[in-house]
């Protein structure tokens, strides 16, 4: 299934794009989408470690599952204030 | 209230908003736009959000505070965009009947909007080289 995923600050930095389409495994969790993504942009490894995955408005833990209609999006460390 | 903005904050606006006849203390915090992080230099800032999801745990943040302390009133303002040195960045203002709720109050929200909320800031620094602020590396 194909997982939309914003990025925001440096993740979109590095990506060079603000969002991007990962092709999951039907039923893959949070943890399977972090680790396709650096596989996708290699430039994101050392910084995905570190960030948090929200799924529709919430953050998500590493075993949440996804779905196609579910808005994802991957949060670098917040620095807001 | 809650609110992100691009245009400066009406901090005045925003304690005069939170004042109740039944609240004997007003509390405001502001986060203003510091010019030294150690000993680099910051000409400007820039703020992003994930709008959707920063205004729902700023809102989560409101009535996480309400349920602690006795809140007349609470406004949660976040400015987004392009920000030079000494503009307002964010402005927290609550009310409670007694000063030790509402400074309890004030620094709790304005802590955990720092934690929770999904807004970033890159800095400029004065060389002219960017850099995204990422805590914990």
């Amino acid at each position: 299934m194909k997982i939309k995923v914003h990025l925001f600050a440096r993740a979109k930095d590095l990506a060079g794009q603000p969002e991007v389409e990962i092709d999951v495994p039907v039923g893959a969790r949070v943890v399977d989408l972090k680790k396709a993504l650096g596989s996708r942009i290699p430039a994101l490894s050392s910084l995905l470690e570190r960030c948090a995955v929200a799924v529709n408005n919430e953050f998500a833990g590493e075993d949440a599952s996804l779905s196609p209609s579910a808005e994802v999006a991957l949060l670098p460390p917040v620095s807001g204030g | 209230m809650i609110q992100l903005i691009r245009e400066p904050i009406d901090f005045q606006a925003m304690t005069e908003q939170v004042r109740r006849s039944d609240c004997g203390a007003v509390v405001l915090f502001l986060g203003t736009v510091r010019d030294l992080t150690g000993d680099k230099v910051t000409v400007a800032l820039d703020y992003e959000a994930y709008p959707a999801m920063a205004e729902k745990k700023m809102a989560e943040i409101e009535a996480d505070t309400r349920k602690r302390w006795p809140l007349g009133e609470i406004a949660l303002v976040h400015r987004l965009g392009h920000l030079e040195i000494g503009d307002v960045s964010v402005a927290v203002a609550v009310s409670c009947p007694h000063r030790a709720q509402a400074f309890e109050a004030c620094r709790y929200a304005i802590d955990r909007l720092k934690e929770l909320v999904p807004i970033w800031k890159k800095e400029n620094w004065a060389d002219g080289a960017t850099e995204w602020v990422h805590p914990g590396a």
